[in-house]
């Protein structure tokens, strides 16, 4: 009777959905007709891939902002903050998280959000997100508790950073989707845009790489709490949002100032000057974190297996360089050896001191002939079509060759490097020695989110594969850790031990401003460009 | 001329079918991922594996090569990789800037450069000529992008004249869609009123000095008749066979107007698509580029019989 009921039931759910999906697309309208305010924005890229669990991509995740929402959220002091939690208990054995979840909070086909959505939810996201793997080899269970709107998560041991976790900002976010959209494999697209966010996905007007539209949830319950970066309320203040695409710069730098786009995510450097000038566009850094430019070797093959090669190239690098050539302005750059990112809980200078004062070089000459440098060329990876990464290779391999190596810089498209570096091969077999690659402040502030830090080896690594057991011991501590004090410290080791063993080297913190015009007010600081509480 | 012209709508299977082979392969043995572009930086080879399997990325060439042809012989030109949108949907999006560009830009510049072909070669050696020389000099070497900032610093930006960028279909009002698509087309005139004026000339000059042009003169017939019914029509061939090229050019991607202009038109679509490696929509816009290329020379061909009454195809 049960299963003969289902079909029934599963259509009544579908008119209940449509219904109220054709309520809420008549109210849009019906406000619309009075008060159409679109917001039109253009991002730094265009949105293609629209799950934002399957894929990193930052315009994927901002997506994911727009549509879910999240159990936690940062503030703008990076502290944890509840969003779709009301509250939450942990069992005196710390092993039990209970969470209930705030009353009103309902999917865009009007369902309830349970705790069933939970728990499916942060599964798949904890098969993709390296901070959700950590997370779920300390998960004994997930499921829906006594009550529709709880969520327990039970644990095999205490772990510090469950909050944190639920609470990660950037790729990939936690965020809570229907469970049977959850239920679909993680390397496969969920077929709909269905969420709890503040915003609901205009599917009709969506074009790949020209724009994606928005509408305003207008049955969102926001918090109470004033927006503070992806934590607060998020209220929403137009009715439609579109990000656009310009392909070209100098047509978007025309289209704010004659008022054909609102915001602009990123202009290049080199216009700023002109955006500044103009009192009708504000400018300003909203990412404090910034972008932490990086160089990663290979330490598969020689001559980079050799830690001391890996180092001296490191060694041989002057941020002040790169930054210089990369930005230009020091205004919106940072000396900064943190690889945990300048002005956060875990940054330290320590092991980063010759790339931020640029006195490396004899270091890294003494280090070359200290480990017996035969003259191997290095195979470096060149992306030449992206703007932010074009330039560094050409300064770092200068770098490197002053310092006495032979580099062998080749020129490619991103996207063969992005198939390249996945190659575990020998350099003339198709491998590689070195590439160079950038990323959001948020995505590598703690050990756990920061892949380069990672020590498995060829198996489980991250793209560069060092193998450091010691690495590893250190970041299940930093995980485990019970006081900030603690994670600070590991975080410390962490990173003195990255250096030691030239794992990675970060090689600049740099900001990018947005522009926006001033007829729109309430833009929020935060390292993920978000679109509630402003109004046009 | 039916036998004619289907002999060659059979001739251009072939052709299109080498096209299909050569772009399948030449992008198999282009380096890149869409897998790995999909899941992003922190996929395990495992996941990575997993995408590619449900991509169909993990099966052999040639079975994929013969399913994709399987797929066509269907009409279906399948699924984007990365966006999971129906190629032909999204190639139907991008048509319409791109075929509006191209015809509000040949239609402009066949009435604009005709006219001054024929004038200056009528009045070779003078002031006019030389003014439209060279007027064809400058569309030949400025580039498109710096006639386009331009016009929109000039046109939009001082002037408030038209916007800046952007596309309106012409089901949303024939006076925006002008609106919008006039500075682009106007950009783009430039460079095919230099072609078509300058072929236009040299062709007149070749026949302005025949022998039968010299006896419609001789009979008293009025210049502008020598000039547009019996000069200009016996060398139309050239002049029509650049306006092909010209218009095919167009449809297969001005990827640096539509970019000037933000038109989201063809060929934005195909740079976008190569720099994603999304195989299926490189594929389908390739072949579409080449079938265009075929239907045009066709009609080019036919045209030339209505021109020239002496061409008969067998």
């Amino acid at each position: 009777m049960k299963h003969f009921l289902k079909p029934i039931s599963a259509a009544g759910s579908l008119l209940r959905g449509t219904l109220f999906t054709a309520t809420l697309a008549s109210v849009s309208l019906v406000s619309g007709a009075v008060h159409a305010e679109t917001l039109r924005a253009v991002k730094h890229s265009a949105l293609r891939v629209l799950d934002p669990i399957m894929t990193t991509a930052y315009m994927s995740r901002n997506h994911g902002y727009m549509i879910f929402d999240t159990l936690y959220a940062l503030d703008e002091n990076l502290v944890p903050q509840p969003q779709m939690v009301e509250s939450h208990t942990v069992s005196e054995d710390g092993l039990i998280y209970t969470f209930t979840l705030r009353d009103g909070l309902r999917f865009h086909d009007g369902a309830d959000v349970t705790g069933a959505d939970v728990a499916a939810s942060i599964a798949r996201w904890g098969e993709r997100d390296s901070m959700g793997q950590v997370l779920m080899t300390i998960v004994e269970s997930m499921q829906q508790g006594a009550a529709p709107n709880e969520f327990v998560m039970t644990l095999k041991e205490p772990y510090g950073l469950v909050i944190d976790s639920l609470a990660k900002p950037s790729s990939n976010v936690p965020f809570i989707m229907p469970q049977r959209l959850a239920e679909t494999p993680s390397t496969e697209p969920i077929p709909e845009q269905i969420g709890s966010g503040p915003f609901t996905w205009v599917a009709d007007e969506f074009q790949p790489g020209v724009r994606a539209v928005y509408a305003k949830n207008e049955h969102y319950v926001p918090r109470d709490e004033p927006a503070s970066s992806a934590a607060g309320g998020k209220v929403v203040g137009v009715d439609r949002v579109e990000w656009v695409v310009f392909p070209d710069d100098q047509t978007t730098l025309n289209a704010l100032q004659a008022g054909e786009i609102d915001y602009w995510e990123s202009p290049p450097n080199d216009l700023l000057p002109i955006l500044e000038a103009n009192p009708d566009v504000m400018v300003r850094n909203l990412n404090k974190l910034g972008y932490q430019t990086i160089m990663r070797p290979n330490a598969l093959h020689p001559p980079m297996d050799n830690p001391l090669i890996r180092k001296a190239a490191i060694a041989a690098v002057n941020q002040k360089d790169v930054l210089d050539a990369l930005v230009g302005s020091p205004e919106y750059y940072n000396l900064c050896g943190a690889m945990f990112v300048c002005d956060t809980p875990l940054a330290t200078p320590v092991g980063g001191e010759t790339l931020v004062e640029g006195n490396g070089l004899e270091v890294a000459r003494a280090l070359l002939e200290e480990a017996g440098y035969d003259g191997t060329p290095i195979v470096f990876m060149h992306p030449t079509d992206v703007g932010s990464l074009r330039t560094q290779p050409v300064v770092v391999a200068q770098a490197m060759r002053d310092a006495g190596f032979v580099v062998d810089l080749q020129a490619m498209d991103w996207q063969t490097l992005v198939g390249r570096r996945a190659s575990q091969a020998a350099p003339d077999e198709g491998g590689w020695n070195m590439f160079i690659t950038n990323w959001v402040g948020a995505d590598v502030f703690n050990p756990l989110v920061n892949n380069m830090v990672n020590g498995k080896g060829p198996e489980g690594g991250w793209f560069g594969w060092p193998e450091v057991p010691k690495l590893e011991e250190l970041r299940m501590a930093y995980a485990t850790a019970a006081t900030p004090e603690e994670q600070k410290s590991l975080a410390e080791e962490i990173q003195k031990l990255a250096y030691a063993e030239g794992v990675y080297a970060p090689i600049g913190q740099y900001f990018i401003p947005t522009a926006w015009s001033s007829e729109i007010k309430g833009v929020l600081d935060a390292p993920v460009p978000f679109f509630w509480n402003i109004t046009k | 001329m039916v036998g004619y012209i289907i002999q060659r709508v059979l001739a251009a299977i072939p052709v299109m079918g080498f096209v299909a082979l050569f772009i399948f392969l030449l992008l198999r043995l282009t380096p890149g991922d869409p897998a790995a572009i999909i899941a992003g930086d922190t996929a395990t080879p495992e996941q990575l594996e997993q995408i590619r399997e449900s991509l169909g990325l993990n099966e052999p060439v040639l079975v994929q090569f013969f399913s994709w042809i399987g797929q066509l012989l269907q009409g279906d030109f399948g699924t984007s990789i990365i966006s999971g949108q129906p190629v032909l949907e999204l190639i139907a999006d991008r048509m319409e800037p791109t075929i509006s560009l191209a015809l509000t830009t040949i239609i402009l510049s066949v009435l604009i450069a005709v006219p001054l072909g024929v004038i200056a070669a009528w009045k070779q050696g003078t002031l006019i000529d030389r003014f439209v020389m060279l007027l064809s000099v400058l569309g030949f070497s400025i580039p498109v992008f710096v006639i386009g900032y331009l016009m929109i610093s000039l046109f939009s930006m001082q002037l408030g004249w038209f916007p800046v960028q952007g596309f309106r279909p012409i089901g949303d009002g024939i006076g925006d869609f002008f609106h919008r698509i006039a500075l682009p087309t106007f950009t783009l005139t430039l460079l095919y009123i230099a072609l078509i004026a300058r072929i236009t000339r040299t062709s007149m000059l070749e026949i302005l000095g025949d022998d039968y042009v010299r006896t419609a003169r001789s009979k008293g017939l009025p210049e502008s008749r020598v000039l547009m019914r019996h000069a200009l029509r016996n060398c139309s061939m050239p002049i029509i066979t650049v306006i092909g090229i010209g218009f095919a050019l167009i449809i297969s991607g001005v990827v640096v107007t539509e970019s000037v202009f933000n038109l989201p038109g063809l060929g934005r679509l195909t740079v976008d698509a190569v720099l994603s490696r999304d195989y299926p929509v490189i594929q389908a816009v390739i072949l579409l580029a080449s079938l265009i290329y075929v239907v045009i020379n066709l009609l080019v061909d036919i045209a030339y019989v209505f021109l020239d009454p002496r061409i008969r195809y067998a």
